[in-house]
């Protein structure tokens, strides 16, 4: 087991690790954000990413058949990353507005139970339309890797690991810097009293939801590139897991959501090492239940006031 | 437009008390095999099966309010263990009937597992420990080759004998089904208007006034979930001895789903909802073969629309029509 261990094995891990975390972080806030405002899981949030996964794998399809992409890669992909994020915006407004809106003030499993429905309703609504079958996406990024003679890092990596901290970044700043983030941690601190200090809470939770969708869609495409393949059934396992990472954090808490993700990726970078690799879900499993248990307010600790 | 589809507004209907309903029923229902044929009775066997799982799944989620997303798990816990016992796998024959206390046993023990550690959770919390919960299970049935011969699955399981009589044919199991739901029922039932069922309502509508009124809340909640596991387990044992054969794949997550949909679709808290739930679901796409494949879709579509315009289910119980209405 010795040569398991060796540092450029363990280096190897830690990118590895730092790349799935970037992931998982990007769909954990989305979780996060929502359950901020209105306490609630947003069970569909993995078909969310799902269904903007396949929004750039459309895009890219299509360019890469019209020749587009080989001339211009970087604007295919940006376009590529654009289409997802829209396609996943609409669909949480979508959602929000028919699935969830109307049960705002219903008992607390009446929502819950809504989300799991509009959940299993989109993973089958995509085998409809795409068929039961994997997806492999465009290769458009040539495979290269940046050697460091210890260890080597692939140009996907580097452009996940960046593009996640870059977004999660941005994130943070729209809402601790502009007067819509202002108002969204207004509505999570106090929904009444933000009501009568004239925001638009209906609004805010519509643009909660479009902001943690458009993470989810981004992070759909970077799966897409990363992994290669991709089906209907892709939200299950990343959705679970980002509500570990979420949970991990301290769920409400916008950098927790991220230490989170970067933590549960590190952990099974890790984990696989030491337990078979078909068990490698179990270890976010275990971890969510462990952390529930002995620390149910997560790493850094929730953000959610206290009220029922 | 609403109360509609309430079968308890037609008038005819409403005139005959639960019990001799009850006994209609059950003649109805006895007669059936040999006037629909060996097919239809192995559906109506599948629906059985369900409406056990649903009776059980209700205890958790109607009468105690706990959303509960990897019921499969104790369904497995049950098969996997009559299975392991029964069949050439280890050579063990153990009959029918001393293993299924001993499934039961396993499945409430599980569910005690689980439940120790996840019951102090908020209740969205519970349904994703749940989930992943049914998710390992599965993972570690397909993984567990020495033991459970991982997907390949376990076969030539032995059936039951009720004296020199195997229960091996479609009607057969039907009675042996038929029997199995009236005994759950039975206990559900009981349970429900017992001092524990006030005791889960208490909990269910609000958690705070009941713990002060010297409600133990982790008690009940556990109680809740060991009995909703024990249904499953026997559930499972049915299900194996029946089938003959079993493997992971026949545990996912999507058995849990249906089951849930199942009961919202009857009437959470709601026997009679529930029979009907598992005769809709699972029945009627027996009738849509055409259709099969938008199943799921209806089912998902469904749970969201039954949320926002029927919470109740179409058969309400009595006492949580009260809730829903705010």
């Amino acid at each position: 087991m010795a040569h398991l261990f060796s540092p450029d094995i363990l280096l190897d891990q830690v990118i590895n690790g730092l790349t799935i975390g970037g992931i998982y972080a990007l769909i954990a806030l989305g979780y996060t954000l929502v359950y901020g405002i209105l306490f609630m899981i947003n069970f569909a949030h993995g078909e969310i990413f799902m269904f903007g996964s396949f929004g750039g794998f459309a895009v890219l399809s299509l360019f890469v058949r019209s020749g587009f992409a080989q001339r211009h890669v970087a604007l295919s992909i940006a376009a590529a990353f654009l289409a997802a994020m829209a396609v996943s915006s609409i669909l949480g407004a979508v959602l929000e507005r028919i699935a969830y809106r109307p049960l705002r003030n219903a008992p607390r499993l009446a929502p819950l139970i809504s989300a799991i429905g509009a959940s299993i309703f989109l993973q089958n609504v995509m085998m409809l339309m795409v068929k039961a079958r994997m997806q492999v996406y465009p290769d458009v990024i040539e495979e290269r890797y940046l050697d460091f003679g210890r260890f080597s890092i692939s140009y996907f990596q580097i452009f996940i690991i960046s593009g996640s901290i870059f977004l999660m970044v941005a994130l943070y700043l729209f809402i601790q810097k502009t007067r819509i983030g202002k108002a969204m941690r207004a509505v999570a601190e106090d929904r009444d009293a933000a009501a009568l200090m004239g925001i638009n809470v209906d609004r805010i939770i519509l643009i909660t939801f479009v902001i943690g969708s458009a993470l989810a869609g981004a992070a759909g495409v970077m799966v897409g590139i990363y992994y290669t393949q991709i089906n209907h059934m892709m939200g299950f396992i990343p959705g679970i897991k980002a509500f570990t990472a979420a949970v991990l954090g301290g769920i409400g808490n916008v950098p927790g959501a991220m230490v989170g993700g970067f933590f549960l990726g590190l952990v099974e970078a890790f984990g696989v090492l030491i337990m078979p690799a078909q068990y490698k879900d179990v270890i976010a499993f275990g971890l969510l239940v462990l952390v529930l248990i002995f620390r149910p307010s997560g790493i850094l600790g929730e953000v959610v006031s206290e009220r029922a | 437009m609403r109360d509609g589809f309430s079968f308890s507004r037609l008038p005819a209907l409403n005139r005959l008390s639960p019990r001799a309903w009850g006994i209609v029923l059950i003649l109805v229902l006895s007669s059936l095999p040999p006037l629909v044929g060996n097919y239809w009775t192995q559906v109506l066997g599948d629906i059985g099966i369900y409406v056990m799982l649903g009776i059980g799944l209700n205890v958790v989620v109607g009468f105690a309010g706990l959303l509960d997303l990897g019921y499969v798990a104790f369904y497995a816990i049950g098969a996997y263990a009559y299975a392991l016992a029964a069949s050439p796998q280890f050579g063990l024959h153990v009959p029918f009937w001393l293993m299924l206390p001993a499934c039961v046993a396993l499945a409430a023990g599980g569910g005690a597992l689980l439940g120790i550690p996840v019951l102090r959770m908020r209740g969205d919390y519970l349904a994703i420990v749940t989930l992943g919960f049914g998710e390992i299970i599965r993972i570690v049935l397909n993984n567990l080759d020495p033991v459970t011969n991982g997907p390949r699955g376990l076969l030539r399981i032995d059936p039951p004998m009720l004296g020199d009589l195997a229960v091996n044919s479609p009607p057969r199991w039907y009675y042996m089904i038929l029997a199995g739901i009236l005994f759950s029922v039975f206990v559900a039932d009981r349970l429900n208007n017992s001092r524990i069922g006030r005791a889960w309502v208490a909990m269910r509508e609000d958690q705070d006034a009941a713990e002060v009124m010297g409600i133990n809340i982790l008690k009940y909640k556990l109680l809740a979930f060991t009995i909703g596991a024990s249904f499953a387990g026997i559930g499972g044992a049915i299900f194996a001895a029946r089938q003959g054969s079993i493997f992971p794949e026949n545990f996912s997550l999507m058995v849990s789903i249906n089951v849930l949909c199942l009961i919202i679709i009857g009437g959470m808290g709601s026997i009679p909802g529930v029979i009907l739930g598992a005769a809709v679901l699972i029945g009627l796409p027996e009738f849509l073969r055409e259709v099969q494949q938008y199943r799921m879709l209806a089912f998902g579509g469904l749970l969201v629309v039954m949320m926002i315009f029927r919470p109740t289910g179409f058969i309400p119980s009595t006492r949580r029509k009260m809730e829903f209405r705010e």
